[in-house]
Protein backbone atom coordinates (compact mmCIF):
# COMPACT_ATOMS: atom_id res chain seq x y z
CA UNK A 1 0.00 0.00 0.00
CA UNK A 2 1.41 3.36 -0.99
CA UNK A 3 1.46 6.14 1.52
CA UNK A 4 2.16 9.69 0.46
CA UNK A 5 4.12 12.13 2.59
CA UNK A 6 1.14 14.32 3.50
CA UNK A 7 -1.13 11.55 4.74
CA UNK A 8 1.82 10.05 6.63
CA UNK A 9 2.33 13.43 8.33
CA UNK A 10 -1.39 13.59 9.15
CA UNK A 11 -1.23 10.17 10.81
CA UNK A 12 1.90 11.19 12.71
CA UNK A 13 0.37 14.43 13.97
CA UNK A 14 -2.92 12.90 15.07
CA UNK A 15 -1.18 9.97 16.76
CA UNK A 16 1.08 12.38 18.63
CA UNK A 17 -1.91 14.35 19.93
CA UNK A 18 -3.62 11.15 21.08
CA UNK A 19 -0.37 10.00 22.65
CA UNK A 20 0.19 13.24 24.54
CA UNK A 21 -3.37 13.24 25.83
CA UNK A 22 -3.45 9.59 26.88
CA UNK A 23 -0.03 9.67 28.52
CA UNK A 24 -0.81 12.85 30.45
CA UNK A 25 -3.54 10.90 32.27
CA UNK A 26 -1.24 8.09 33.34
CA UNK A 27 -0.87 7.96 37.11
CA UNK A 28 2.58 9.09 38.30
CA UNK A 29 2.60 6.00 40.43
CA UNK A 30 2.95 3.95 37.26
CA UNK A 31 5.61 5.86 35.35
CA UNK A 32 8.18 3.07 35.55
CA UNK A 33 5.77 0.39 34.25
CA UNK A 34 4.59 2.93 31.64
CA UNK A 35 8.11 3.26 30.37
CA UNK A 36 8.64 -0.47 30.10
CA UNK A 37 5.27 -0.81 28.38
CA UNK A 38 6.15 1.87 25.81
CA UNK A 39 9.49 0.06 25.38
CA UNK A 40 7.56 -2.97 24.28
CA UNK A 41 5.31 -0.82 22.08
CA UNK A 42 8.25 0.89 20.39
CA UNK A 43 9.43 -2.60 19.47
CA UNK A 44 6.77 -2.25 16.78
CA UNK A 45 9.94 -1.79 14.74
CA UNK A 46 9.60 -5.56 14.49
CA UNK A 47 7.19 -4.92 11.61
CA UNK A 48 9.96 -3.42 9.47
CA UNK A 49 12.38 -6.08 10.63
CA UNK A 50 10.04 -8.96 9.71
CA UNK A 51 9.63 -7.60 6.20
CA UNK A 52 13.41 -7.34 5.77
CA UNK A 53 14.03 -10.83 7.10
CA UNK A 54 11.18 -12.26 5.06
CA UNK A 55 11.68 -10.73 1.61
CA UNK A 56 14.64 -11.87 -0.43
CA UNK A 57 16.77 -8.86 -1.27
CA UNK A 58 20.21 -10.36 -0.74
CA UNK A 59 22.18 -11.72 2.20
CA UNK A 60 23.13 -8.31 3.65
CA UNK A 61 19.53 -7.23 4.02
CA UNK A 62 18.47 -10.63 5.42
CA UNK A 63 21.24 -10.59 8.05
CA UNK A 64 20.41 -7.06 9.22
CA UNK A 65 16.70 -7.96 9.22
CA UNK A 66 17.28 -11.04 11.35
CA UNK A 67 19.34 -9.07 13.88
CA UNK A 68 16.61 -6.43 13.96
CA UNK A 69 13.92 -9.10 14.53
CA UNK A 70 16.05 -10.44 17.38
CA UNK A 71 16.50 -6.99 18.97
CA UNK A 72 12.80 -6.11 18.71
CA UNK A 73 11.61 -9.50 19.96
CA UNK A 74 13.86 -9.09 23.00
CA UNK A 75 12.12 -5.80 23.74
CA UNK A 76 8.64 -7.16 23.16
CA UNK A 77 9.13 -10.20 25.38
CA UNK A 78 11.04 -8.54 28.22
CA UNK A 79 9.01 -5.32 28.03
CA UNK A 80 5.60 -6.93 28.44
CA UNK A 81 6.77 -9.50 31.00
CA UNK A 82 8.48 -6.98 33.29
CA UNK A 83 5.58 -4.52 33.04
CA UNK A 84 3.17 -7.19 34.16
CA UNK A 85 5.54 -8.29 36.90
CA UNK A 86 5.73 -4.74 38.27
CA UNK A 87 2.02 -4.08 38.00
CA UNK A 88 1.24 -7.22 39.99
CA UNK A 89 3.03 -5.61 42.95
CA UNK A 90 0.82 -2.54 43.15
CA UNK A 91 -1.74 -3.39 45.81
CA UNK A 92 -4.19 -1.39 47.85
CA UNK A 93 -4.19 -1.53 51.62
CA UNK A 94 -7.01 -4.07 52.11
CA UNK A 95 -5.30 -6.62 49.93
CA UNK A 96 -1.89 -6.15 51.51
CA UNK A 97 -2.66 -6.37 55.20
CA UNK A 98 -2.56 -9.88 56.46
CA UNK B 1 -3.73 -12.25 1.76
CA UNK B 2 -4.92 -8.96 0.31
CA UNK B 3 -3.26 -5.74 1.26
CA UNK B 4 -6.56 -4.38 2.56
CA UNK B 5 -6.91 -7.21 5.09
CA UNK B 6 -3.43 -6.49 6.41
CA UNK B 7 -4.33 -2.81 6.77
CA UNK B 8 -7.48 -3.74 8.70
CA UNK B 9 -5.44 -5.93 11.04
CA UNK B 10 -3.09 -2.95 11.55
CA UNK B 11 -6.09 -0.78 12.35
CA UNK B 12 -7.23 -3.13 15.11
CA UNK B 13 -3.66 -3.24 16.41
CA UNK B 14 -3.47 0.58 16.54
CA UNK B 15 -6.72 0.82 18.51
CA UNK B 16 -5.48 -1.78 20.98
CA UNK B 17 -2.21 0.13 21.50
CA UNK B 18 -4.18 3.25 22.37
CA UNK B 19 -6.37 1.30 24.83
CA UNK B 20 -3.26 -0.24 26.30
CA UNK B 21 -1.88 3.19 27.23
CA UNK B 22 -5.29 4.48 28.29
CA UNK B 23 -5.70 1.68 30.82
CA UNK B 24 -2.37 2.63 32.38
CA UNK B 25 -4.11 5.65 33.91
CA UNK B 26 -5.19 3.64 36.95
CA UNK B 27 -3.42 0.84 38.83
CA UNK B 28 -6.69 -1.11 38.84
CA UNK B 29 -6.91 -1.34 35.05
CA UNK B 30 -3.19 -1.28 34.29
CA UNK B 31 -2.76 -5.02 33.92
CA UNK B 32 -5.58 -5.06 31.40
CA UNK B 33 -3.49 -2.46 29.55
CA UNK B 34 -0.61 -4.94 29.31
CA UNK B 35 -3.04 -7.51 27.91
CA UNK B 36 -4.22 -5.05 25.26
CA UNK B 37 -0.59 -4.26 24.40
CA UNK B 38 0.25 -7.94 23.96
CA UNK B 39 -2.82 -8.43 21.75
CA UNK B 40 -1.93 -5.35 19.71
CA UNK B 41 1.60 -6.63 19.17
CA UNK B 42 0.28 -10.09 18.21
CA UNK B 43 -1.99 -8.49 15.58
CA UNK B 44 0.91 -6.35 14.32
CA UNK B 45 3.25 -9.34 13.96
CA UNK B 46 0.49 -11.55 12.54
CA UNK B 47 -0.57 -8.93 10.02
CA UNK B 48 3.00 -8.34 8.88
CA UNK B 49 3.67 -12.03 8.36
CA UNK B 50 0.67 -12.04 5.98
CA UNK B 51 2.16 -9.21 3.89
CA UNK B 52 2.51 -10.36 0.26
CA UNK B 53 6.23 -9.54 -0.04
CA UNK B 54 7.19 -12.07 2.64
CA UNK B 55 8.60 -15.16 0.98
CA UNK B 56 10.66 -16.87 3.65
CA UNK B 57 10.00 -17.47 7.34
CA UNK B 58 13.14 -19.19 8.56
CA UNK B 59 15.22 -16.09 9.32
CA UNK B 60 12.50 -14.31 11.24
CA UNK B 61 11.94 -17.53 13.19
CA UNK B 62 15.62 -17.44 14.20
CA UNK B 63 15.17 -13.82 15.33
CA UNK B 64 12.00 -14.60 17.29
CA UNK B 65 13.60 -17.60 18.95
CA UNK B 66 16.81 -15.86 20.03
CA UNK B 67 14.91 -12.72 21.05
CA UNK B 68 12.66 -14.75 23.33
CA UNK B 69 15.64 -16.58 24.82
CA UNK B 70 17.28 -13.27 25.75
CA UNK B 71 14.09 -11.38 26.55
CA UNK B 72 12.68 -13.73 29.17
CA UNK B 73 15.71 -13.61 31.52
CA UNK B 74 15.92 -9.83 30.98
CA UNK B 75 12.49 -9.53 32.56
CA UNK B 76 13.69 -11.19 35.76
CA UNK B 77 16.12 -8.44 36.80
CA UNK B 78 15.75 -7.09 40.35
CA UNK B 79 13.63 -3.94 40.48
CA UNK B 80 16.58 -1.81 41.52
CA UNK B 81 18.07 -2.68 38.10
CA UNK B 82 14.98 -1.71 36.10
CA UNK B 83 16.52 1.60 34.91
CA UNK B 84 19.48 -0.26 33.35
CA UNK B 85 17.17 -2.78 31.72
CA UNK B 86 15.05 0.01 30.31
CA UNK B 87 18.10 1.79 28.91
CA UNK B 88 19.35 -1.46 27.38
CA UNK B 89 15.99 -1.98 25.78
CA UNK B 90 16.09 1.52 24.26
CA UNK B 91 19.45 0.51 22.81
CA UNK B 92 17.91 -2.58 21.19
CA UNK B 93 15.06 -0.48 19.83
CA UNK B 94 17.44 2.06 18.32
CA UNK B 95 19.60 -0.70 16.89
CA UNK B 96 16.62 -2.35 15.17
CA UNK B 97 15.56 0.96 13.60
CA UNK B 98 19.12 1.74 12.51
CA UNK B 99 19.65 -1.67 10.92
CA UNK B 100 16.37 -1.61 9.02
CA UNK B 101 17.21 1.85 7.69
CA UNK B 102 20.69 0.74 6.65
CA UNK B 103 19.44 -2.36 4.85
CA UNK B 104 16.72 -0.38 3.06
CA UNK B 105 19.20 2.23 1.86
CA UNK B 106 21.53 -0.31 0.29
CA UNK B 107 18.70 -2.37 -1.22
CA UNK B 108 17.17 0.67 -2.86
CA UNK B 109 20.61 1.95 -3.86
CA UNK B 110 21.33 -1.31 -5.72
CA UNK B 111 17.89 -1.32 -7.40
CA UNK B 112 17.95 2.38 -8.26
CA UNK B 113 14.78 2.97 -6.22
CA UNK B 114 16.00 5.77 -3.96
CA UNK B 115 13.95 8.96 -3.95
CA UNK B 116 14.50 12.23 -2.06
CA UNK B 117 11.63 11.39 0.29
CA UNK B 118 12.84 7.84 0.99
CA UNK B 119 16.41 9.00 1.60
CA UNK B 120 15.23 11.77 3.92
CA UNK B 121 13.21 9.29 5.99
CA UNK B 122 16.13 6.83 6.05
CA UNK B 123 18.58 9.51 7.20
CA UNK B 124 16.21 10.49 10.03
CA UNK B 125 15.70 6.86 11.00
CA UNK B 126 19.40 6.02 10.96
CA UNK B 127 20.44 9.16 12.85
CA UNK B 128 17.86 8.65 15.62
CA UNK B 129 18.28 4.89 15.69
CA UNK B 130 22.04 4.73 16.05
CA UNK B 131 22.36 7.67 18.43
CA UNK B 132 19.67 6.12 20.63
CA UNK B 133 21.55 2.83 20.48
CA UNK B 134 24.97 4.03 21.65
CA UNK B 135 23.51 6.73 23.92
CA UNK B 136 21.35 4.16 25.70
CA UNK B 137 24.25 1.76 26.02
CA UNK B 138 26.25 4.51 27.74
CA UNK B 139 23.27 5.32 29.98
CA UNK B 140 22.88 1.63 30.87
CA UNK B 141 26.62 1.49 31.59
CA UNK B 142 26.39 4.48 33.91
CA UNK B 143 23.36 3.05 35.70
CA UNK B 144 25.11 -0.30 36.12
CA UNK B 145 28.22 1.67 37.18
CA UNK B 146 30.42 0.04 34.53
CA UNK B 147 30.97 3.53 33.16
CA UNK B 148 31.77 6.28 35.72
CA UNK B 149 28.49 7.90 36.84
CA UNK B 150 30.06 11.33 37.38
CA UNK B 151 29.91 13.69 34.42
CA UNK B 152 32.91 13.20 32.12
CA UNK B 153 33.86 16.56 30.68
CA UNK B 154 36.60 17.99 28.50
CA UNK B 155 37.39 21.34 26.93
CA UNK B 156 34.99 22.67 24.28
CA UNK B 157 32.76 19.66 24.84
CA UNK B 158 29.56 21.32 23.69
CA UNK B 159 31.20 22.82 20.62
CA UNK B 160 32.67 19.45 19.63
CA UNK B 161 29.38 17.62 20.20
CA UNK B 162 27.29 20.14 18.36
CA UNK B 163 29.66 20.33 15.40
CA UNK B 164 29.56 16.52 15.13
CA UNK B 165 25.77 16.66 15.03
CA UNK B 166 25.83 19.53 12.56
CA UNK B 167 28.22 17.56 10.35
CA UNK B 168 25.93 14.50 10.43
CA UNK B 169 22.93 16.71 9.57
CA UNK B 170 24.82 18.45 6.77
CA UNK B 171 25.91 15.19 5.13
CA UNK B 172 22.36 13.88 5.63
CA UNK B 173 20.93 16.90 3.85
CA UNK B 174 23.35 16.49 0.96
CA UNK B 175 22.30 12.83 0.75
CA UNK B 176 18.64 13.80 0.48
CA UNK B 177 19.64 16.17 -2.32
CA UNK B 178 21.67 13.51 -4.06
CA UNK B 179 20.59 10.03 -2.79
CA UNK B 180 23.20 8.17 -4.85
CA UNK B 181 26.17 9.85 -3.14
CA UNK B 182 26.61 6.60 -1.26
CA UNK B 183 29.95 7.39 0.42
CA UNK B 184 28.10 9.83 2.67
CA UNK B 185 25.84 7.18 4.21
CA UNK B 186 28.43 5.29 6.31
CA UNK B 187 29.69 8.66 7.58
CA UNK B 188 26.20 9.54 8.82
CA UNK B 189 26.05 6.18 10.61
CA UNK B 190 29.48 6.64 12.20
CA UNK B 191 28.74 10.20 13.32
CA UNK B 192 25.39 9.15 14.86
CA UNK B 193 27.03 6.32 16.77
CA UNK B 194 29.74 8.65 18.04
CA UNK B 195 27.34 11.46 18.88
CA UNK B 196 25.21 9.07 20.98
CA UNK B 197 28.22 8.27 23.18
CA UNK B 198 29.42 11.87 23.50
CA UNK B 199 25.92 13.13 24.30
CA UNK B 200 25.58 10.91 27.36
CA UNK B 201 29.07 10.88 28.95
CA UNK B 202 28.86 14.44 30.36
CA UNK B 203 25.54 13.67 32.08
CA UNK B 204 25.65 12.70 35.76
CA UNK B 205 23.79 9.93 37.56
CA UNK B 206 21.23 12.27 39.14
CA UNK B 207 20.04 13.39 35.70
CA UNK B 208 19.37 9.86 34.52
CA UNK B 209 15.55 10.09 34.94
CA UNK B 210 15.47 12.84 32.31
CA UNK B 211 17.97 11.20 30.00
CA UNK B 212 16.24 7.85 30.05
CA UNK B 213 12.90 9.53 29.23
CA UNK B 214 14.48 11.44 26.39
CA UNK B 215 16.02 8.27 24.96
CA UNK B 216 12.59 6.63 25.26
CA UNK B 217 11.23 9.40 23.10
CA UNK B 218 14.03 9.02 20.53
CA UNK B 219 13.42 5.27 20.30
CA UNK B 220 9.77 6.03 19.48
CA UNK B 221 10.68 8.69 16.94
CA UNK B 222 13.07 6.31 15.18
CA UNK B 223 10.12 3.91 14.79
CA UNK B 224 8.11 6.81 13.31
CA UNK B 225 10.90 7.49 10.82
CA UNK B 226 10.90 3.79 9.98
CA UNK B 227 7.18 4.12 9.29
CA UNK B 228 7.94 6.84 6.74
CA UNK B 229 10.61 4.63 5.15
CA UNK B 230 8.40 1.52 4.98
CA UNK B 231 5.24 3.54 4.23
CA UNK B 232 3.53 1.88 7.15
CA UNK B 233 0.89 3.69 9.23
CA UNK B 234 1.07 1.26 12.14
CA UNK B 235 4.76 2.03 12.66
CA UNK B 236 4.02 5.76 12.56
CA UNK B 237 1.18 5.53 15.09
CA UNK B 238 2.83 3.22 17.59
CA UNK B 239 6.11 5.12 17.30
CA UNK B 240 4.31 8.42 17.88
CA UNK B 241 2.64 7.02 21.01
CA UNK B 242 6.03 5.99 22.36
CA UNK B 243 7.64 9.25 21.31
CA UNK B 244 5.02 11.37 23.04
CA UNK B 245 5.25 9.24 26.17
CA UNK B 246 8.98 9.79 26.41
CA UNK B 247 8.50 13.47 25.72
CA UNK B 248 5.92 13.96 28.49
CA UNK B 249 8.06 12.06 30.98
CA UNK B 250 11.09 14.20 30.10
CA UNK B 251 9.08 17.39 30.57
CA UNK B 252 7.84 16.19 33.96
CA UNK B 253 11.39 15.31 35.01
CA UNK B 254 12.79 18.65 33.85
CA UNK B 255 10.05 20.57 35.64
CA UNK B 256 10.67 18.60 38.80
CA UNK B 257 14.26 19.82 38.71
CA UNK B 258 13.43 23.31 37.46
CA UNK B 259 15.79 22.86 34.54
CA UNK B 260 15.50 23.01 30.78
CA UNK B 261 16.29 20.25 28.29
CA UNK B 262 19.34 22.14 27.08
CA UNK B 263 20.56 22.52 30.62
CA UNK B 264 20.29 18.77 31.28
CA UNK B 265 21.97 17.84 27.99
CA UNK B 266 24.69 20.48 27.95
CA UNK B 267 24.94 21.62 31.56
CA UNK B 268 27.14 18.89 33.12
CA UNK B 269 25.32 19.48 36.39
CA UNK B 270 26.86 19.81 39.81
CA UNK B 271 30.49 20.39 39.12
CA UNK B 272 33.08 22.67 40.59
CA UNK B 273 30.89 25.67 41.34
CA UNK B 274 28.92 23.66 43.87
CA UNK B 275 31.89 22.06 45.57
CA UNK B 276 33.59 25.44 45.98
CA UNK B 277 30.87 26.79 48.24
CA UNK B 278 32.19 26.93 51.76
CA UNK B 279 29.96 26.32 54.72
CA UNK B 280 30.85 27.72 58.10
CA UNK B 281 31.19 25.18 60.85
CA UNK B 282 27.75 24.21 62.01
CA UNK B 283 26.76 21.53 64.43
CA UNK B 284 24.45 18.64 63.85
CA UNK B 285 22.42 16.72 66.40
CA UNK B 286 22.83 13.02 66.12
CA UNK B 287 20.48 10.54 67.74
CA UNK B 288 20.60 6.86 68.60
CA UNK B 289 18.00 4.38 67.33
CA UNK B 290 16.56 4.27 70.88
CA UNK B 291 15.93 8.03 70.93
CA UNK B 292 14.56 7.95 67.41
CA UNK B 293 12.17 5.09 68.05
CA UNK B 294 10.77 6.93 71.07
CA UNK B 295 10.10 10.01 68.98
CA UNK B 296 8.44 7.87 66.33
CA UNK B 297 6.27 6.09 68.90
CA UNK B 298 4.94 9.34 70.25
CA UNK B 299 4.12 10.70 66.82
CA UNK B 300 0.66 10.56 65.36
CA UNK B 301 1.71 11.22 61.78
CA UNK B 302 4.92 10.19 60.04
CA UNK B 303 5.99 10.98 56.49
CA UNK B 304 8.79 8.84 55.06
CA UNK B 305 10.78 10.44 52.22
CA UNK B 306 12.69 7.81 50.24
CA UNK B 307 15.47 8.54 47.77
CA UNK B 308 17.92 6.64 45.63
CA UNK B 309 20.00 5.89 48.74
CA UNK B 310 17.20 3.61 49.92
CA UNK B 311 17.51 1.57 46.74
CA UNK B 312 21.30 1.44 46.99
CA UNK B 313 21.11 0.16 50.56
CA UNK B 314 18.30 -2.28 49.55
CA UNK B 315 16.42 -0.89 52.55
CA UNK B 316 12.90 -1.01 51.11
CA UNK B 317 11.89 -4.22 52.89
CA UNK B 318 13.12 -2.87 56.25
CA UNK B 319 11.11 0.27 55.51
CA UNK B 320 8.03 -1.90 55.08
CA UNK B 321 8.67 -3.50 58.49
CA UNK B 322 8.93 -0.03 59.99
CA UNK B 323 5.72 0.98 58.25
CA UNK B 324 3.94 -2.03 59.74
CA UNK B 325 5.25 -1.37 63.25
CA UNK B 326 4.06 2.23 63.10
CA UNK B 327 0.74 1.45 61.40
CA UNK B 328 0.02 -1.16 64.09
CA UNK B 329 0.26 1.62 66.70
CA UNK B 330 -2.35 3.61 64.80
CA UNK B 331 0.22 6.12 63.52
CA UNK B 332 -0.63 7.62 60.14
CA UNK B 333 2.29 6.76 57.85
CA UNK B 334 2.65 8.18 54.37
CA UNK B 335 5.42 8.11 51.79
CA UNK B 336 6.31 11.35 50.01
CA UNK B 337 7.54 10.69 46.48
CA UNK B 338 9.55 13.34 44.65
CA UNK B 339 9.24 12.97 40.86
CA UNK B 340 13.00 12.66 40.34
CA UNK B 341 13.74 10.41 43.31
CA UNK B 342 15.54 7.35 41.99
CA UNK B 343 17.09 6.73 38.62
CA UNK B 344 14.02 6.72 36.40
CA UNK B 345 10.51 8.20 36.54
CA UNK B 346 8.39 6.40 39.13
CA UNK B 347 11.32 4.29 40.37
CA UNK B 348 10.51 4.73 44.09
CA UNK B 349 6.88 3.70 43.60
CA UNK B 350 7.90 0.40 42.06
CA UNK B 351 10.46 -0.36 44.79
CA UNK B 352 7.96 0.39 47.56
CA UNK B 353 5.24 -1.60 45.80
CA UNK B 354 7.65 -4.53 45.61
CA UNK B 355 8.09 -4.26 49.38
CA UNK B 356 4.28 -4.61 49.62
CA UNK B 357 3.61 -1.10 50.78
CA UNK B 358 0.05 -0.28 49.64
CA UNK B 359 0.08 2.23 46.81
CA UNK B 360 -2.54 4.48 48.40
CA UNK B 361 0.14 5.35 51.01
CA UNK B 362 2.42 6.79 48.32
CA UNK B 363 1.76 10.51 47.96
CA UNK B 364 3.09 12.88 45.32
CA UNK B 365 5.14 15.92 46.28
CA UNK B 366 2.45 18.52 45.50
CA UNK B 367 -0.13 16.68 47.59
CA UNK B 368 2.08 16.06 50.61
CA UNK B 369 3.64 19.52 50.95
CA UNK B 370 0.53 21.26 52.38
CA UNK B 371 0.42 18.54 55.06
CA UNK B 372 4.06 18.82 56.11
CA UNK B 373 3.56 21.56 58.77
CA UNK B 374 1.09 19.30 60.60
CA UNK B 375 3.37 16.27 60.35
CA UNK B 376 5.05 15.10 63.54
CA UNK B 377 8.03 13.30 62.01
CA UNK B 378 9.57 13.47 58.55
CA UNK B 379 11.92 10.52 58.07
CA UNK B 380 14.39 11.01 55.21
CA UNK B 381 15.76 7.70 53.90
CA UNK B 382 18.49 8.11 51.30
CA UNK B 383 17.10 11.32 49.81
CA UNK B 384 19.21 14.47 49.79
CA UNK B 385 18.81 17.24 47.22
CA UNK B 386 15.03 16.78 47.00
CA UNK B 387 14.65 17.87 50.64
CA UNK B 388 17.25 20.65 50.66
CA UNK B 389 15.54 23.89 51.80
CA UNK B 390 18.26 25.88 49.99
CA UNK B 391 16.27 25.21 46.81
CA UNK B 392 13.59 27.54 48.17
CA UNK B 393 15.64 30.56 49.27
CA UNK B 394 19.36 30.36 48.44
CA UNK B 395 19.75 32.04 45.06
CA UNK B 396 23.41 30.98 44.94
CA UNK B 397 22.64 27.28 45.21
CA UNK B 398 22.79 25.23 42.00
CA UNK B 399 19.43 23.68 42.87
CA UNK B 400 17.73 27.02 43.58
CA UNK B 401 14.17 26.95 42.25
CA UNK B 402 13.88 23.17 42.17
CA UNK B 403 10.59 22.07 43.77
CA UNK B 404 11.32 20.12 46.96
CA UNK B 405 9.47 18.13 49.58
CA UNK B 406 9.17 20.45 52.58
CA UNK B 407 10.63 18.00 55.07
CA UNK B 408 12.03 20.88 57.15
CA UNK B 409 8.50 22.06 58.01
CA UNK B 410 7.70 18.91 59.97
CA UNK B 411 7.91 19.17 63.76
CA UNK B 412 10.83 16.76 63.87
CA UNK B 413 13.04 15.70 60.97
CA UNK B 414 15.08 12.53 61.04
CA UNK B 415 17.62 11.92 58.33
CA UNK B 416 19.42 8.64 57.84
CA UNK B 417 22.83 9.14 56.28
CA UNK B 418 26.14 7.34 56.18
CA UNK B 419 28.35 10.36 56.78
CA UNK B 420 28.11 14.13 56.60
CA UNK B 421 29.61 14.11 53.08
CA UNK B 422 27.46 16.11 50.70
CA UNK B 423 25.42 14.12 48.21
CA UNK B 424 25.90 13.39 44.56
CA UNK B 425 25.66 16.97 43.35
CA UNK B 426 28.16 18.08 46.00
CA UNK B 427 25.69 20.50 47.51
CA UNK B 428 25.67 21.09 51.26
CA UNK B 429 22.23 20.34 52.69
CA UNK B 430 21.22 22.84 55.40
CA UNK B 431 18.37 20.57 56.46
CA UNK B 432 20.87 18.50 58.45
CA UNK B 433 21.89 21.54 60.53
CA UNK B 434 18.36 22.66 61.37
CA UNK B 435 17.28 22.81 65.02
CA UNK B 436 14.48 20.30 64.52
CA UNK B 437 16.67 17.75 62.72
CA UNK B 438 18.07 14.59 64.26
CA UNK B 439 20.72 12.71 62.27
CA UNK B 440 20.79 8.93 62.35
CA UNK B 441 24.21 7.94 61.07
CA UNK B 442 24.72 4.58 59.40
CA UNK B 443 23.63 2.34 56.59
CA UNK B 444 19.93 2.89 55.85
CA UNK B 445 19.09 -0.81 56.01
CA UNK B 446 20.88 -1.29 59.34
CA UNK B 447 19.48 1.88 60.94
CA UNK B 448 15.89 1.09 60.00
CA UNK B 449 16.43 -2.50 61.11
CA UNK B 450 17.49 -1.13 64.55
CA UNK B 451 14.43 1.13 64.68
CA UNK B 452 12.16 -1.82 63.93
CA UNK B 453 13.91 -3.89 66.60
CA UNK B 454 13.39 -1.15 69.18
CA UNK B 455 9.74 -0.74 68.26
CA UNK B 456 8.93 -4.45 68.21
CA UNK B 457 10.84 -4.98 71.48
CA UNK B 458 8.64 -2.35 73.12
CA UNK B 459 5.60 -4.00 71.68
CA UNK B 460 6.39 -7.25 73.49
CA UNK B 461 7.09 -5.73 76.90
CA UNK B 462 3.92 -3.66 77.10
Amino acid sequence: MQLDLVSALFVFMLATFIGLDVIRRVSRLLHTPLMSLTNAISAIAVVGAIILAGEEHGTFSTILGTIAVFASTTNIVSGFLITDRMLKMFKKRETVER
Amino acid sequence: MSAATVQLIYLVSTALFIFSLKWMSDPRTARRGVGAGVAAMAFAVGGTILEPEIVTYKWMAVGFGLGTLVGVPLSWVPLTAVPQRTALSHAFGGLAAGLVGTAKYYTWLANGELTHFRTGAIVAEVLLGYLTCTGSLMAAGKLQEIVPTRPITYRNQNIINLSLLAMALAIGTVLVWNPYMSWGFPIVIALSLLFGVLLIIPIGGADMPTVISLLNSYAGLSAVAMGFVMENKLLITAGALDGSSGFILSVIMCRAMNRSFTNVLFGAFGQVQAAARTVEHKTVKSATPEDASQVLENASSVVIIPGYGMAVAQAQHRVRDLYEQLARRGIDVKFAIHPVAGRMPGHMNVLLAEAEIPYDRLVEMDDINPEMPQTDVALVVGANDVVNPAARHDKGSPIYGMPIIDADKAKTVMAIKRTMNPGFAGIENELYYADNTLMLFGDAKAVIGDLVKQLSGDGRSS
